[in-house]
């Protein structure tokens, strides 16, 4: 018998924490009727993040684009209030935004000129007086709204689904990690997007970008050459596994994770973790920030934050990886074989020139389709995809790494803990559970 | 460097060069075109005309960093180019204004890579700052290679040398 024939969704995960076994099966990478499923149950319920706040800070700003296959604006009207709205034209449908970014006051649609005010009110129909005087006295014909949208230190989400839950609590526990990810920075002034974005894709499942994104076991191996890079010029990666060197995965709930250690990386953090190559100028300024931080958000957290490193997993397709640099990252399938990514730098408002330069260096060593590694990590995912065409003569892959310690306290960045909880949500949520 | 005068054809003989090195993989020695303070750069694809110090770039390397490109893309461990892919780089429409020693050229490129069944193609122009030897050499000290694609879909990424 086909696993396939037990269940509908039951056959694609096998958890058996008796025997120490986790198994996911290939045709979750390959099967069109599971991203309608996807579709359906995953990006249509859950928080789905959008935009950053520092993208839309003044009254009249918008950005425009697409979000889970869904076009859209963000925009703060005039008065000061967000918005997120469908973009399309509620006459016949064409987008009425058309550039990524900018300041408008309305928005005007190219077809037929319909317009509409910042705040979504349609305020102006060509010719008039061919349609009834009240045709828009329920307000149906203004720009659409998402069913819900809410802001989390900084970070924008939509929800397509207006019974969603609250934001918050569908964070849980990674709801620190982005506050933490919204506290660096000597000015304490928040965050932005640093302009310029990475939109890139791979012919490659999505899932598979989620648990890459994380993936404590992958380095050695697939960065090799980024580790030799490293190794060249700092002399040793080993100075920095000193031996307050720790790392963990932490199951966040409700399908979230994060791969988080401190001391426990070979690359140097803009915020605030000075390599020798930074020299003692830079590195100076670095502890000056540290001294700062700790004053705002206490000593401890400003350890963790400025001398650790996070890869965060928000489920299903956020990730806010605070490694070499900070950077958001998201990403949706178009076909089961291939995935579009948006991907950002996040930097503190009001950081030095030097810092930020030094930011954006250091991000490009590593991140990013021309830096380093993540080229070889996208390699890395099609390789994979391309194995699963032969899913049906090898049906599973094995995430069983670690699974007899992954209750213990500290479950290693190399095991597989990051990957189960997604998947064990992903589960759950394609047999229709709640969100 | 003293000054000469820079015509146009060697220029062009000059990128045709660069051109070849880089389609043949001979990477060390395309690094051996650039000053001991070259830089090599790609622009972010929404902000093509961006400044690398401020905006989030694809590339910004310095020497060493282009160095350490070249000598990483020669490892069978970056494996985003192992087995390596095959490059053609076209030029095109090369202009170039010269103010003393200091040479400005800009050209049009399309580089087609191949690997594995999957065709990619990178339009493109690039602005070089290029230095004039009185020995008759030219040396690059900026190259900046701007995408007019607006998104790196379908390509993916820029595992290879623009
Ligand atoms: S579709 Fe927008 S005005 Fe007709
Ligand atoms: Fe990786």
């Amino acid at each position: 018998m086909n696993p396939q024939d037990l269940d509908p969704i039951g056959w694609a995960v096998v958890d058996d924490k008796a025997r120490g076994v986790f198994r996911v099966h290939r045709r979750a990478f390959v099967d069109a009727q599971i991203l309608e499923l996807e579709r359906a149950r995953i990006f249509s319920r859950c928080w789905i993040y959008a935009a950053h706040a520092s993208e839309v800070a003044e009254p009249g700003q918008y950005v425009a684009r697409k979000v889970a296959g869904r076009e859209l604006i963000v925009n703060r009207d005039r008065d000061g209030r967000l918005h997120v709205f469908f973009n399309t034209c509620t006459h016949r449908g064409a987008l009425v935004c058309r550039e990524a970014k900018g300041r408008a006051r309305n928005f005007s649609c190219p077809y037929h000129g319909w317009t509409f005010a910042d705040d979504g009110r349609l305020v102006h129909q060509p010719i008039p007086e061919s349609y009834a005087p009240d045709c828009n006295s329920d307000g149906a014909l203004n720009l659409r709204e998402v069913p819900r949208f809410d802001e989390f230190c900084g970070f924008i989400f939509v929800n397509y689904d207006a019974q969603a839950i609250p934001l918050a609590d569908y964070l849980a526990d990674a709801g620190d990690y982005l506050r933490m990810a919204s506290q660096h920075g000597a000015a304490g002034a928040g965050m932005e997007i640093v302009s310029g974005t990475q939109t890139y894709c791979a012919k490659a499942n999505w899932k598979l970008l989620q648990e890459n994104s994380a993936d404590g076991y992958h380095a050695d191996t697939t960065h090799a050459s980024y580790m030799d890079y490293i190794k060249a010029r700092e002399g040793s990666v080993l100075n920095l596994y000193s031996e307050k060197g720790f790392g963990r995965v932490r199951n966040l709930g409700r399908g979230h994770s994060v791969s988080e250690s401190i001391w426990g990386t070979p690359w140097g953090r803009p915020c605030a973790r000075a390599m020798p190559s930074f020299g003692a100028e830079i590195k100076a300024e670095m502890d000056a920030v540290f001294e700062t931080m700790a004053a705002r958000v206490g000593r401890e957290r400003a350890d963790f934050i400025c001398h650790g490193d996070r890869n965060l997993l928000i489920f299903p397709n956020l990730v806010v990886n605070d490694v070499c640099a900070l950077t958001i990252r998201t990403f949706y399938p178009s076909a089961p074989d291939y995935f579009e990514v948006n991907a950002w730098a996040l930097a503190p408002r009001g950081e030095s020139q030097t810092l930020r330069d030094l930011r954006l260096r250091n991000y490009l060593e590593f991140l990013g389709p021309g830096g380093f590694a993540t080229p070889d990590d996208q390699e890395m995912l099609e390789l994979c995809q391309r194995g699963y065409q032969a899913h049906a003569g090898v049906e599973w892959n094995d995430l069983s790494r670690g699974m007899a310690t992954e209750d213990g306290p500290s479950p290693a960045k190399q095991d597989e803990l990051q990957m189960r909880t997604f998947w064990r949500r992903w589960r759950d949520l394609l047999a229709g559970a709640a969100v | 460097m003293s000054e000469r005068t820079v015509t146009r054809a060697e220029v062009e003989d000059f990128l045709y060069h660069e051109a070849r090195l880089l389609d043949e993989w001979k990477l060390d020695d395309w690094v051996a075109l650039f000053t001991e303070d070259g830089e090599y750069l790609i622009p972010p694809t929404d902000v093509p005309d961006g400044d690398p110090q401020r905006d989030l770039f694809l590339v910004y390397d310095d020497r060493h960093r282009l160095g350490e490109r070249a000598k990483r893309l020669a490892k069978k461990s970056a494996h985003a180019e192992f087995p390596h892919s095959r490059t053609r780089h076209m030029i095109s429409n090369v202009e170039v204004r010269q103010a003393g020693a200091a040479v400005q050229a800009r050209c049009n490129f399309v580089v087609y890579r191949s690997k594995q069944g999957v065709n990619d193609i990178y339009p493109g122009h690039s602005l070089y700052e290029l230095r004039a030897g009185a020995d008759g050499s030219l040396r690059i000290r900026s190259k900046r290679a701007v995408l007019d694609v607006d998104t790196l879909r379908p390509q993916g990424k820029v595992s290879i040398i623009l």
